[in-house]
């Protein structure tokens, strides 16, 4: 471990906040990526699903 | 070896062949990718020794250059199979370009901030418009433009034409980015890692850059991967083994 203590982690010299700014930004925008990527996966699975529904036979009455 | 890839990359060109052996390698990548960034982070923001002129703020090296080199590196794939696209009509390269471009962008775009960020206590301002800098914007709006194209030509075949030519023509960028440091005067540092010489920091400072460079590019193709399953299946919905697969993970 570089610090001392866990307060002069958070601290980092007087450099903190950028650091920890960049890295709060970055991560922020690579979740946001994977969550509209998922979504996306979902949107399609739903929409093949539905297309299975509607190209099935009709069930027979009896 | 030679063969062996020559095979695997036919393989791959086959969208439903590329769908099962992604979704066996998904997982490992993943789980590998995730575990690196990690050890990377900490090792970067924790262990790693303050640097003597920049202090604590050149930590965010950690991310910036991995960014950056993703950032390039993406679009140069884009131009890759928008050529092998062009030229010999594999599906599967044009879903290739059409799924790296978003991911390409937000690696520009982290490439962007965080060194307005590291900018900001190193230089005194967040943004200048050098060579550097302002070939690495040109190069965000060139990623926005495929997508742009992507969503705005319903045709298939048109699309796949625009995107590619966009991809091959944008490319010239690239050398701009990478040479600009050399050049035109700038306030930008040279590389950190070239092929010829030792990195000009102590080990101490360039492994857990090695960790997060080899993490991020892997978590990439994580991300790349994962949108062009969905691609393919969305492609191929009126496939048989589509519907079977779909019907399977239900």
């Amino acid at each position: 471990m570089y610090f001392e203590s866990f307060a002069e982690f958070i601290q980092m010299g007087k450099h903190g906040h950028y650091v920890w700014s960049a890295y709060g930004i970055s991560i922020g925008l690579v979740i946001g990526l994977v969550l509209q990527l998922r979504a996306r996966r979902r949107q399609v699975l739903t929409m093949i699903r539905q297309q299975i529904r509607r190209d099935a036979p009709p069930p027979t009455d009896g | 070896m030679w063969q062996w890839l020559k095979q695997f990359y036919h393989r791959m060109g086959s969208p439903k062949t590329f769908y099962y052996l992604s979704g066996k390698m998904l997982p490992v990548c993943t789980g590998l990718s995730l575990l690196g960034l990690l050890v990377g982070m900490v090792w970067g923001l924790a262990f790693a020794p303050a640097d003597y002129q920049q202090g604590n703020s050149f930590r965010i090296i950690y991310i910036h250059v991995p960014a950056a080199g993703l950032a390039m590196l993406i679009y140069a794939s884009m131009a890759v199979s928008g050529v092998v696209w062009l030229v010999w009509k594999m599906k599967m390269a044009d879903i290739v370009t059409q799924c790296c471009a978003p991911v390409g962008a937000v690696f520009t775009a982290i490439a962007l901030l965080t060194g307005g960020i590291w900018g900001k206590p190193t230089w005194g301002t967040y943004w200048v418009w050098d060579a550097r800098l302002t070939s690495m914007l040109i190069l965000l709006f060139l990623y926005i433009g495929v997508i742009a194209l992507g969503q705005s030509i319903p045709n298939l075949v048109a699309r796949g034409k625009a995107m590619a030519l966009l991809s091959i023509v944008g490319a010239v960028n690239l050398p701009i980015i990478k040479y600009s440091v050399e050049w035109w005067n700038t306030l930008h540092q040279p590389a950190t890692f070239t092929m010829t010489e030792k990195p000009a920091m102590p080990s101490e400072m360039w492994l857990p850059l090695l960790v997060m460079m080899l993490s991020c590019y892997l978590f990439a193709a994580v991300l790349v991967m994962t949108s062009a399953r969905s691609e393919v299946l969305f492609r191929e919905r009126n496939k048989q083994w589509v519907q079977e697969e779909v019907s399977n993970v239900l």
